[in-house]
């Protein structure tokens, strides 16, 4: 079965600048795909590229087969789209604009149903304006899925979500790839990416630096290095000496050990930490968080990364490209 | 055509329910009809001002809907990227359109009706020509839409919404809808009988009402505008926030 979707060798030029240059990923069918990058990656750009709303300046995007430009009309059939900031007149009503777009489609979900599983059953009344950002962005992702796609394109789905909107966009998303059909998802919220990805492709500056399942992603930046936790001040020359690597305090009670994590130097650190009376806080080998690999592929400083991926909606929300 | 009717039911629905777009589209026109037609204030040579202010109000309704409502929902729509969200789905452009120009001809045949059942309550008496009365407001819709939707397609929303109602307020006054044109000076009057305001009320109110004015002018002109101004939208509509 052909891909979902293919993007190859994808350039997108926005006069002099050149927003993506030379993108290329597969999604699958039944699979999460995200897409992630810091802002104006060209993250938003590229997706824009395969929901036909922008023409590619060089290479090639298909969809479910389809050419997203030439074929649009037969894409709208089998794609949902969610938009980063995108609106609908002041006084629509949730429940009403669900039956809109349910008319759209030949076999959409029931509306009042759709309405219940984004846990907006009570504000089917209530005008657009007078939703919070949360249950707007949860309102957009029902209107992306009430055609019943199987190529879902979700760019920012939790933006401005609360704890618990996020839980249930990540329960909704897990039910579609359950259901066969292809996500694709960009965000800046890396434990997003890390617990809903079946595959993540890193976007910057307009190119991918990497591509993989998140765990393969993971095990490429593993690194010779064991972290531990222990009361601050340990004596790390010796500790060094008995290892037979070097050891650091990096701060105050947090130690890194350049060698890999192996069971001889688990063992010989265990016993050493025994025999000085050292209760070990924590330990950790080879598995970096997400973030770690992110921040070393992207190259940001760390101050700038971790803005943005904390700040939720508005202020990352849009996409310079 | 499913897709079609959820669309136009949805339009539909939303300019109902929008009190302010209603006072604009049908309180306006009825209050200018039942007040002049009250108070003697502005002289009809001698006709009825009933006669003259049914089907002049006609004109502003026709004006109010195809060029006010329109321009400024579409102006929204856009800017909003309500637009831009319609475009990823099966609804297509095509629909889009049709549902708006349906929509906008459910409410003028709304407003007409109203304004003439109450004209005709107040005395107003249509000559036999009427009917030519209803070809012009056609032509006049696709005239004021073409003009609301290059306002909206190419101008952020509230500068969109200041031009629209300036245009509607500077139209209202020199078309003819409530000061009859026969009261302007020469050079303005030959300005006011180029757009398109003047030229549907003109042949409204020589259809259905007591003018008698040359219909040949009025129609070229008004023609005119039914044909350029929609290209001009459709040549420079802009579906992105």
């Amino acid at each position: 079965m052909a891909a979902a979707v293919e993007v190859s060798e994808l350039v997108i030029r926005y006069g002099d600048l050149t927003a993506v240059d030379g993108v290329s990923f597969t999604a699958d069918f039944g699979a999460v795909t995200v897409v992630l990058g810091p802002n104006g990656a060209g993250k938003t750009s590229t997706i824009e590229c395969c929901e036909g709303y922008r023409r590619a300046s060089g290479g090639r995007v298909r969809v479910n087969g389809l050419d997203p430009i030439t074929d649009h009309h037969r894409l709208t059939h089998i794609m949902g789209v969610m938009l980063q900031e995108s609106g609908l007149p002041r006084h629509q009503r949730p429940a009403d604009v669900l039956a809109q777009f349910a008319g759209f489609y030949p076999d959409p979900h029931d509306p009042a149903e759709l309405l219940e599983q984004v846990g907006l059953a009570h504000r089917g009344r209530s005008v657009w304006a007078k939703l919070s950002g949360g249950e707007q962005q949860r309102l957009s992702l029902a209107l992306a899925l009430i055609g019943k796609p199987r190529v879902a394109f979700l760019d920012e789905p939790s933006a401005g979500v609360d704890l618990e909107g996020k839980l249930l966009i990540r329960s909704l998303i897990a039910e579609l790839r359950a259901d066969g059909v292809a996500v694709v998802l960009s965000t800046h919220d890396l434990d997003e990416a890390q617990s809903l990805a079946d595959h993540i492709v890193i976007i910057d500056r307009g190119k991918v630096v990497a591509a993989g399942p998140p765990a393969e992603l993971l095990r490429l930046d593993a690194g010779e290095e064991v972290r531990f936790g222990a009361r601050a001040g340990l004596d790390t020359a010796a500790l060094s000496q008995r290892l037979g690597a070097p050891v650091s305090e990096i701060s105050g009670g947090e130690y890194l050990v350049a060698a890999s994590g192996t069971p001889a130097l688990v063992a010989q650190l265990a016993t050493t930490l025994a025999e000085w009376d050292v209760t070990l806080a924590d330990l950790r080998a080879g598995r970096k968080r997400l973030d770690d690999v992110f921040l070393r592929l992207t190259g940001e400083t760390s101050a700038a990364a971790t803005g943005a991926a904390a700040v939720p909606s508005t202020a990352a929300g849009r996409e310079a490209s | 055509m499913k897709a079609f009717r959820a669309q136009w039911a949805a339009e539909l629905n939303l300019a109902l329910r929008q009190p302010e777009q209603l006072l604009v589209s049908v309180g306006v026109p009825l209050g200018i009809l039942v007040f002049f037609s009250q108070v003697d204030v502005v002289s009809f040579k001698g006709a009825a001002a009933v006669d003259y202010l049914t089907p002049a109000t006609m004109a502003l309704a026709v004006m109010s809907t195809s060029m006010v409502s329109l321009g400024i929902g579409t102006g929204f729509d856009r800017t909003y990227g309500v637009l831009k969200r319609l475009g990823s789905t099966p609804l297509g452009r095509g629909r889009w359109l049709a549902a708006k120009v349906a929509t906008v001809g459910t409410i003028e045949v709304g407003q007409v009706l109203m304004l003439g059942a109450v004209g005709l309550a107040l005395g107003w008496r249509p000559p036999s020509t009427w009917p030519l009365g209803l070809v012009a407001m056609v032509l006049g819709t696709a005239a004021f839409a073409g003009i609301g939707l290059a306002l909206a397609g190419s101008l952020p929303a509230l500068a969109n919404l200041a031009a629209t109602n300036s245009l509607y307020l500077l139209l209202l006054l020199v078309g003819g809808m409530v000061v009859p044109m026969d009261k302007f000076p020469g050079p303005l009057s030959a300005v006011a009988h180029a757009l398109p305001a003047a030229s549907l009320s003109g042949l409204l109110v020589t259809n259905m009402g007591p003018e008698d004015f040359a219909s040949g002018p009025l129609w070229l002109v008004l023609a005119a505008w039914a044909v350029v101004a929609p290209a001009i939208a459709a040549r420079t509509f802009r579906w992105d926030p």
